[in-house]
Formats: C-alpha cells, sequence, structure tokens
C-alpha cells in the first residue's frame, strides 16, 4: 500500500474547519469545566453539609460513567422529553461538565493545601469570608492546580473527537466528510492526528510557560 | 488613675479546647500608645490571647474592647460578620510566619486591603504603599513578588501591609520567630520606629532584650494565666515570681 496525500490539499478548507470547530469547542468547553469546576469545588468545600454530599456524588457520577453515555443522555434523552439542545451546545456543555468533575476534584484538593495563613491574614485585614475566598485562597489553588488543570485541558482536546457522533462538524467528522469521497482513510486520519498533535504541542507549551510563570509567584 | 478609656482591654478571658482550658480568665488593659509585651514559655497561652484580640481565636467567656466597642458582641451570622470586619480593619496583625499573599506583588499585597475595603483608589493606595515601604526601608521592591523577598524584608513588608489599613493597634505574634538571627534587626527596629511613633502596640514575642527595650508593660503568662505582670523594669530584671525567674534564667542563658 502507498500513501497518497494528493487529494488532501483539495479538501484543505473542510479540514481547517473542523479543526476550527475543534478549538472553537475546545476553548467553550474548557471554560465551562473551568468556571464549574471552581463553582463545584467551592460549594464541596464551603457549602451546607447536603449540598457537598450531593455534589460529590453527582461529581462522581460524571467520572464513572462514559462521556458518550453522557453525550446521548444530553442530547436524545433531553430531545424525548421535549427539551431540544443544539448538538453544538450539548458538546460544549457535555464536554464542559464532563471536565468539571475532574477539575473539581482537583481543585478541591488544592483549595485544601491553600496554607490556612493565607486566609487569616486576609481575615485580619478585614476581608469577609467570600472575599477572602475569591481574592486569596481561590486563586492560589487554580495556580497550583494549573498543571493538572492544564492537563485536563488536553484531554477535553482530543474528547472533542467524540463529539462527531452528534453530527458536529469538528476535525474527525470532516476527515471523514473527506474519507467517504475519496476512499483515503488512512492519508485524512494521518492529517487529523497530525493536526491534534500540533494544537497539543501548542497547549503544553502555554502550560509550561503559565507553570512557570506561576511557579514564581508560590 | 486615667480617665481615658484603653485603647484594648480584656476582661477575664478563657479559652478552652475541649476540656483543656489553654487561658483562664486573663485582664489585660492597653492605654493609648502603649506598647505591652507577652512573653513566656511555649504553650503558655500567650499567641493564642494574642489571636484572641481581633478574634482569629474565639473565647469561650469574657469580653474584648478595642477603643470602646466590644469586639466580640453576641451578634448572629451576618451581623457578626461585618461587625468583626470593621474591627479587624482598625487592627493590624503581623504573623510569625508573615503570611504574605504570594500570588500579588509587594504592592498589591499592601494595596489590596485599603483599595477593597476602604474604597481607596488605585492612586492614593499606590501613594500610601510608597510611602508605606519607605518607611520599612523597601523602596523600589513593589514590583517584586515576595518569594523573591528574604524572611526580613517579608516581614517588613508584612508590617506595611497592616499599617496600610491605618489601624489604631498593631499585635505582632512573634514576629520575628521565624527569621534567621541577622534578619531580626531589621525588623526590630521598624517595631521601635512604630513604638517611637506611639502606635499602640501588643507584641507576644520571646526576646527579652527586645521586650525590656520597647515595652511600657510587660506581661509574663504560663499555663494560661498571668504569673507576673509589671514595667519590664520589674518583671524582667526584677521578677518576684519563682516561674518567671526560671523562665528568665533558661532565655537569657541561650
Amino acid at each position: 500500500m502507498m500513501l497518497d496525500f494528493s487529494q488532501v490539499p483539495g479538501y484543505g478548507g473542510l479540514i481547517l474547519t473542523g479543526l476550527l470547530w475543534t478549538i472553537l469547542i475546545t476553548c467553550l468547553a474548557g471554560a465551562v469545566s473551568i468556571l464549574l469546576g471552581v463553582l463545584a469545588a467551592v460549594a464541596t468545600l464551603y457549602g451546607p453539609r447536603l449540598v457537598s454530599l450531593l455534589l460529590r456524588e453527582v461529581a462522581f457520577l460524571f467520572m464513572a460513567t462514559p462521556l458518550l453515555l453522557q453525550l446521548y443522555l444530553l442530547y436524545y434523552g433531553l430531545s424525548q422529553v421535549g427539551i431540544l439542545l443544539p448538538a453544538f451546545w450539548t458538546g460544549v456543555i457535555g464536554l464542559g461538565i464532563h471536565y468539571a468533575a475532574y477539575n473539581a476534584d482537583i481543585l478541591g484538593a488544592a483549595l485544601k493545601a491553600v496554607d490556612p495563613g493565607q486566609a487569616e491574614a486576609a481575615r485580619s485585614l478585614g476581608f469577609a469570608r467570600g472575599a477572602t475566598l475569591l481574592h486569596f485562597v481561590i486563586p492560589q489553588a487554580m495556580l497550583s492546580s494549573l498543571p493538572q488543570m492544564g492537563n485536563n485541558s488536553i484531554m477535553l482536546l482530543k474528547d472533542t473527537a467524540v463529539l462527531s457522533v452528534l453530527g458536529i462538524a469538528e476535525l474527525v467528522l470532516n476527515a471523514q466528510r473527506a474519507i467517504s469521497e475519496t476512499y483515503r482513510p488512512f492519508e485524512f486520519y494521518l492529517v487529523a492526528a497530525a493536526l491534534y498533535y500540533i494544537v497539543n504541542l501548542a497547549m503544553e507549551l502555554a502550560l509550561k510557560v503559565a507553570s512557570r510563570r506561576a511557579e514564581v509567584v508560590r | 488613675m486615667s480617665t481615658q478609656r484603653p485603647m484594648v482591654e480584656l476582661r477575664n478571658i478563657r479559652k478552652s479546647y475541649g476540656t483543656l482550658e489553654v487561658l483562664k480568665g486573663i485582664d489585660l488593659s492597653v492605654e493609648r500608645g502603649r506598647i505591652v509585651s507577652i512573653i513566656g514559655p511555649s504553650g503558655s497561652g500567650k499567641s493564642t490571647l494574642l489571636r484572641s484580640v481581633n478574634m482569629l481565636e474565639e473565647v469561650s467567656a469574657g469580653e474584648i474592647w478595642l477603643d470602646g466597642t466590644q469586639v466580640n458582641q453576641p451578634l448572629s451570622g451576618r451581623a457578626f460578620e461585618r461587625h468583626i470586619n470593621g474591627i479587624r480593619q482598625a487592627m493590624g496583625m503581623v504573623f510569625q510566619q508573615f503570611n504574605l499573599f504570594p500570588h500579588l506583588t509587594v504592592h498589591q499585597n499592601i494595596m489590596i486591603g485599603p483599595m477593597r475595603l476602604k474604597g481607596l483608589s488605585k492612586d492614593a493606595a499606590r501613594q500610601r504603599a510608597d510611602e508605606l515601604l519607605a518607611k520599612v526601608g523597601l523602596t523600589g521592591k513593589g514590583g517584586s513578588y515576595p518569594n523573591r523577598l528574604s524572611g526580613g524584608q517579608k516581614q517588613r513588608v508584612a508590617i506595611a501591609r497592616a499599617l496600610a489599613m491605618q489601624p489604631k493597634v498593631m499585635l505582632f505574634d512573634e514576629a520575628t520567630s521565624a527569621l534567621d538571627p541577622e534578619l531580626v534587626d531589621e525588623v526590630n527596629l521598624v517595631m521601635k520606629q512604630l513604638a517611637g511613633e506611639h502606635m499602640t502596640m501588643l507584641i507576644v514575642t520571646h526576646e527579652m532584650r527586645f521586650a525590656a527595650e520597647v515595652s511600657d508593660h510587660v506581661l509574663f503568662m504560663d499555663g494560661g494565666v498571668v504569673v507576673e505582670q509589671g514595667t519590664p523594669d520589674r518583671v524582667l530584671a526584677n521578677p518576684t515570681e519563682d516561674r518567671t525567674r526560671a523562665f528568665l534564667r533558661k532565655h537569657l542563658s541561650n
């Protein structure tokens, strides 16, 4: 068998469009996963006991079941009861919540690891409980968990491929479209893989730079 | 007796952890502009007492007063939170471990309180921070992050941070205990300077020489009670209690 990439340029627009959607979804779902992750971690740690127990259970559910199943539930399950989420937002929200569970886990540990002296110093200045969390404890926990949360974001990037089953025209689905017209699966999947790899490299690099900066301020 | 009300007053302060009573009824009155040092062996309750003043430790019984306002008012929830935050703004605290905010620059460490709690503009807060940095001998360090500073520098920033709130009282909880010996003086110097400006200060320390130099009044605590108190001359140079003598002998020999 000979690899023949001669057909790839003709589908360059399709592939790049797919890549852009993949990146867009990664950014949006990543933002959701961090925002929800922070909220969930804070509520789990400092909220009422019942809320805390409930959230822990919910987070475990999201970590203990397949992402694909969660997406089906969101998309097809909800449509059965009349809630029709567009595929794109199903993907963003589904991925976002799924990784929020992981981020909440990491952040919870990081919040607990912040030196209690930090909160004491803030409280002694006259900061309220909430403001102490917001301005001092949470930022420090986020900085210290940057490497792990960054890794989660990289996992999230790869998992956007799953969204092809919902018909979202991200990288994998668009590669499949090209393949269905050219019968060149090897070539197009390899191109897609290379693109994931490149985005991944860029994210790793950004993460490394950010982590080094974070190290300075710890 | 002075008719002026004291700046800080503690009345019969008690504190227990479960069945262990660590403060067994402490009374203390600090007049405006006075400097009181609290000395004693570790576990004597001296840090707990200091931390009770701004209620970082909740007391089990007794009254705490700051400049005519009761600190430990029996308020509930939100009302107490508002009350204590106001009180704490008027009391600066300096910790043994500095507790600077590592994610903020020196400037930001000093400015965040005045800006967020007192509504100072960024420029005004910045100006105040620079003045305080000059005062503690750290002009030009505003842009640094805390982990770029030595222990002595960190503690001086921590003092500046507390002063930026323009407190009525400064509480020092073993401010030099975590420092390398050669860095102790630079912090002591700043504290002496504050003393010269008649800042009301409560100092927990195990540096007898420093206590003798700056204090108007010395409290020797052991086992949760005040064993002996008076002028430094009285307590440090001519103690009458055996426990005080034993403590001082041990402390001055090493």
